[in-house]
């Protein structure tokens, strides 16, 4: 627990105290501006008429504000010869992520508490190993993946890219709950194994309550990246599997036709949703001082 | 233990479908949206009305880029779509890697060789059969312009290179911005290449964009070409970085900008904002001969079950048909492939472009456009764009842009 | 048997992981390795021709371009990134009564997928459409902001939008950090008379070690592979003022089909990573053994 504020030290005066405060809310306000400028820019963007992106400022507001783009996203843009907005890929994104995040997190939560906790001959040189694996380009895999899943019979599916993020996401799970665990003192373990408890029964009773700050920053991060990934989404799906990334790239990329800026901005954040609501929800696990009471040592 | 499951359930579809043999395919292409998605869904209610079965993917991205990447990862887990949207010497290099079916039965029989202009029909064949079928002709080298601009400027559609850098100085001198552009790689090549077609005429660009021949690569016409490259850079506006081709058109629209050198998909974004050709804007070829195509096409995969096959011969048969070829392009803003549909129902732009196009094609002009893939191999034509865009995009003399451009050419082989 | 069972429990969990590990990624490495050196172009081909492909990389202008943008890029994107989460995270444990929507704002960025955010940015900092024009319109005249379109700064651009993508979840790691931190220490300090920022930097920050090596790799994860940032924001323009390794390797293995040339560049852009980063990892995990 990091709750300084409450508790300064005595000399400081009332009025200082709130001039400090106001300064950290505008601080922290400013930066928020910073973040918001682009959504702002898609949001304006999304409740303009094409007619008034064609013709008029880019980043004005909309001088009338229709939701025609909104409609069109959900339910009523082409993304191919199908014109059902990217609604009906949303279903094949969720199948995946869900899985996708819960395995590879678990597996992270798994292979760190070993590498951080049980310690054998090697282990941080396997450790190592995988961390480097966090280096290696999408672009490089795509070939010999493509051709591993083929063996395997799942090239296509959603077996198959689920497998695929797990694979490539075990590297960053495992550090985040490795490293999380190291500043976890081993008299805890050791203070346990003495008591009788076996190694499933430490990480359950122990390690588990510890962990939410962690779980979210996984889950936040696992998350975003299967939701948003596009390139082992193309490669590796096919009709009837495309997630929703693919969907999205499908309506706003037109090589020869007209662009519509309003719909694709909507069709974005339409898109986005899910990651943002996990935020949301997630965000609430942040509690501040979960921890407290419980790492004594 | 899934994929167990599903292995087995599409052994049984394959089963169950190869009894009836009905036509079936999964096309991959990156028509994904707009008029592009209406057209090509065209193509999938005449098949579904021959009794056939589409399945759609689609993949949109970089002029195909993110489709050629999808399809490699296809074929390389032995699951190849049945056919997919492929152009250019590309074809010829899927053929190599002994990918491709051969779809020679269908186009015999359909007698495209008559109805095909015979350099188009060139790009369709593989070592003497039929490997691919032609949908449409993008026109790559029109200027358009804005004719109110050029009407209280005085100033006619330019028919030299010369008359081109008059008109734009006068223009610039009363605070219009001359040529509309946005600076992306491709942008830049698709300007070049008209500037390099109306230089170095019919036979050079030939010699230089087709046959990679080093002499006319380092010739003096060739820096000729990149200084009217560097005069036309004076007249762009100063934030073109990046700009997509569509809000150039659209600063042409506005009167904000007069001239823009684009292919005939420009001619969609003017019609959709409501505007006449011939009255609102002004469609012409740019200065000097010669016509630049871009043909699409659809290249079948070699595949397993009648059912497949089936497929690609009905499909095959579809894109070349007339009445395909018709609507196709009426929705796209391109002429068709064949020469003998009928185009009343087209506008005079796209029939100036038909017929320049037979001019052309008689006369041995008509030429592959370089900087929509349709001359060169990707790793050629790239390399050559990678010159032109970094040309264009500093201060780079000629000379040294010359020198560049063989050592370019020579280190993609 | 049990009891080699409980003895061996941490190496079998460890053991799946570690095998999907060395085949799809030492085993892919390998893979790409070998294709490097040979003339593959639409689709691989295992014929081994000497190292052509890496004569023909470093003689192409657009690589030398690619890879100093990588340095400047990953050590601008990288520092500057860390700092601002660090800096976010602990304005952010304040006690702020706003966390939770405060924390999600600086969050979204990189919820959005690049592809549209990417037109957004680039309205923004283009000199005619945004943040130069509407400044100019306050009336400031002579400001000037066209980092996009010059070609010696547009690489700045690319390492702004990706901050703002970023930075916030670097924030959330710090966050979670901030939040493991052992409270009796603070407290005795704060007993102590400490003054605030000095139980920061001399207590707080320090226990933070393993949480800045996961911010690090995930940083640098980040910058290797920035590619959609690059292809939306300036699709690697002006000229290819703003091209990356990672744009540099899908341009040849897809749009071009020369994937020997994307093999060979992937491999020295590998080397050069593991070069930088195996020393601070040496560091990082010689120093916990002890």
């Amino acid at each position: 627990m990091t709750d300084l504020s409450m508790s300064r030290p005595q000399g400081q005066s009332r009025t200082g105290k709130i001039i400090l405060r106001w300064v950290l809310y505008l601080a922290l306000g400013l930066f928020a501006l910073f973040y918001l400028m682009p959504l702002f820019v898609m949001i304006t963007t999304s409740l303009k008429s094409l007619e008034e992106i064609r013709t008029g400022d880019l980043i004005a507001l909309p001088r009338e504000v229709t939701f025609d783009a909104w409609r069109t996203a959900w339910s009523g843009a082409c993304t191919g010869v199908q014109c059902e907005g990217v609604r009906p890929y949303f279903w094949n994104s969720v199948l995946i992520a869900i899985p996708g995040v819960a395995i590879s997190t678990l597996l992270g939560a798994m292979n760190g508490y070993v590498v951080a906790q049980w310690q054998f001959r090697g282990a941080n040189v396997i450790f190592s190993l995988m961390l480097f694996g966090c280096f290696i380009p999408f672009q490089v895999v795509l070939l010999p993946m493509a051709r591993m899943l083929g063996i395997m019979g799942i090239a296509g599916t959603i077996p198959g890219l689920i497998f695929v993020h797990v694979i490539y996401g075990i590297g960053f799970t495992t550090l985040f709950f490795r490293n999380y665990y190291v500043s976890i003192p081993s008299e805890l373990t050791k203070a346990a194994k003495v008591d009788g408890a076996g190694f499933f029964r430490i990480f359950w009773s122990i390690f588990l309550p510890l962990s939410l700050p962690i779980i979210v920053v996984t889950v936040i991060w696992q998350f975003t990246q299967i939701w948003n990934d596009f390139l082992f989404g193309v490669s590796f799906s096919q009709a009837g599997t495309q997630p929703v990334t693919v969907a999205l790239n499908n309506i706003v990329n037109s090589t020869t036709g007209v662009k519509e800026y309003n719909v694709d901005m909507a069709a974005a954040i339409i898109a986005a949703l899910p990651t943002l609501f996990v935020y949301v929800v997630a965000g609430k696990y942040f509690i501040r001082g979960l921890t407290a009471g419980s790492v004594k040592g | 233990m899934k994929s167990v499951f599903f292995g087995a359930v599409s052994a049984t579809a394959l089963i169950a479908s190869a009894v009836y043999a009905e036509p079936q395919a999964e096309v991959l292409h990156w028509w994904t949206s707009g008029g592009e998605a209406k057209s090509v869904a065209v193509l999938q209610e005449e098949f579904a009305a021959k009794g056939g079965t589409w399945t759609d993917m689609p993949v949109a991205g970089g002029g195909g880029d993110a489709a050629m990447t999808a399809l490699r990862a296809r074929v390389l887990s032995g699951n190849a779509p049945t056919a997919v949207q492929l152009k250019g010497p590309a074809i010829q290099e899927w053929y190599e890697e002994g990918v491709l079916a051969d779809i020679s039965s269908v186009a015999e029989a359909q007698g495209w060789a008559d109805v095909l202009p015979a350099s188009i029909a060139g790009h369709m064949k593989c070592e003497g059969t039929w490997c691919a079928a032609p949908v449409n002709v993008h026109r790559v080298d029109w200027i358009w312009a804005n004719a109110d601009v050029l009407e209280a400027n005085g100033i006619e559609m330019p028919t030299t290179w010369d008359e081109f850098n008059a008109a734009a100085e006068k223009l610039d001198a009363a605070g219009i911005i001359p040529l509309a552009h946005g600076g992306q790689a491709w942008q830049d090549a698709t300007v070049f290449e008209a500037v390099a077609l109306g230089i170095l005429g019919p036979d050079g660009f030939r010699k230089a964009f087709v046959d990679l021949d080093m002499d006319t690569l380092k010739s003096d016409e060739m820096k000729a070409v990149f200084d009217q490259m560097r005069t036309m850079r004076g007249f762009v506006d100063d934030n073109f970085s990046g700009r997509d081709w569509n809000l150039a058109t659209a600063m042409v629209m506005n009167g904000e900008a007069a001239f823009q050198i684009m292919g005939d998909w420009a001619k969609g974004e003017f019609m959709a904002a409501g505007k006449v050709p011939g009255e609102d804007f002004l469609c012409a070829s740019v200065p000097g001969d010669g016509f630049l195509y871009n043909v699409d096409s659809f290249a079948m995969f070699d595949v397993d079950g009648d059912d497949k096959k089936a497929g690609q011969e009905l499909l095959a048969e579809l894109i070349v048909g007339q009445n395909f070829q018709k609507v196709f392009n009426l929705n796209k803003g391109s002429i068709p492939a064949r020469t003998d549909v009928s185009l009343d129902e087209f506008d005079s732009c796209a029939l100036k472009s038909a017929e320049d196009m037979t001019a052309s094609s008689d006369n041995g002009s008509l030429l592959p456009s370089y900087a929509h893939g349709m001359a060169l191999r990707g790793a050629q034509a790239g390399a050559i764009t990678d010159v032109v865009t970094a040309h264009f995009n500093s201060d780079m003399s000629s000379d040294e842009a010359v020198n560049m451009l063989a050592d370019a050419v020579a280190n993609s082989m | 048997m049990t009891k080699w069972l409980e003895e061996n429990t941490p190496k079998l969990v460890l053991a799946p992981s570690f095998i999907a590990v060395l085949i799809f990624v030492y085993g892919f490495i390998a893979w790409t390795a070998w294709v490097s050196l040979t003339r593959s172009r639409l689709l691989p081909r295992y014929d081994i021709e000497g190292f052509i492909q890496y004569e023909r990389l470093f003689a192409s202008p657009r690589w030398d371009t690619a890879l100093n943008n990588l340095f400047i890029f990953g050590i601008l994107f990288i520092v500057i990134a860390m700092v601002l989460g660090l800096v976010l995270a602990i304005l952010l444990d304040q006690n702020i009564r706003t966390e939770g929507a405060i924390r999600t704002i600086y969050l979204y960025p990189m919820a959005l997928s690049m592809i549209v955010t990417g037109t957004a940015w680039k309205w923004i900092l283009n000199p005619g459409l945004g943040v130069e024009a509407m400044v100019r319109g306050w009336g400031f005249e002579s400001f000037t902001f066209d980092w996009l379109v010059n070609p010696e700064m547009a690489i700045y651009t690319i390492v702004l939008a990706a901050i703002w993508q970023s930075s916030g979840f670097v924030m959330a790691l710090f966050l979670a950090g901030l939040r493991s931190v052992d409270g009796e220490i603070i407290k005795a300090a704060q007993v102590d008379g400490i003054p605030t920022w000095r139980i920061y930097t001399a207590i707080i920050i320090p226990s933070m070690a393993p949480i800045f090596l996961s911010a690090f790799i995930v940083l640098s994860h980040l910058a290797i592979k920035s590619f959609d940032l690059v292809i939306a924001l300036t699709g690697g323009g002006p000229g290819y003022a703003t091209d990356l390794p990672a744009t540099y390797m899908y341009a040849m293995a897809f749009s071009r089909g020369d994937i020997g040339q994307a093999a060979s560049s992937a491999m020295i852009m590998m080397m050069v990573v593991f070069a930088i980063v195996v020393p601070y990892l040496y560091s990082e995990l010689r120093s916990k053994d002890d």
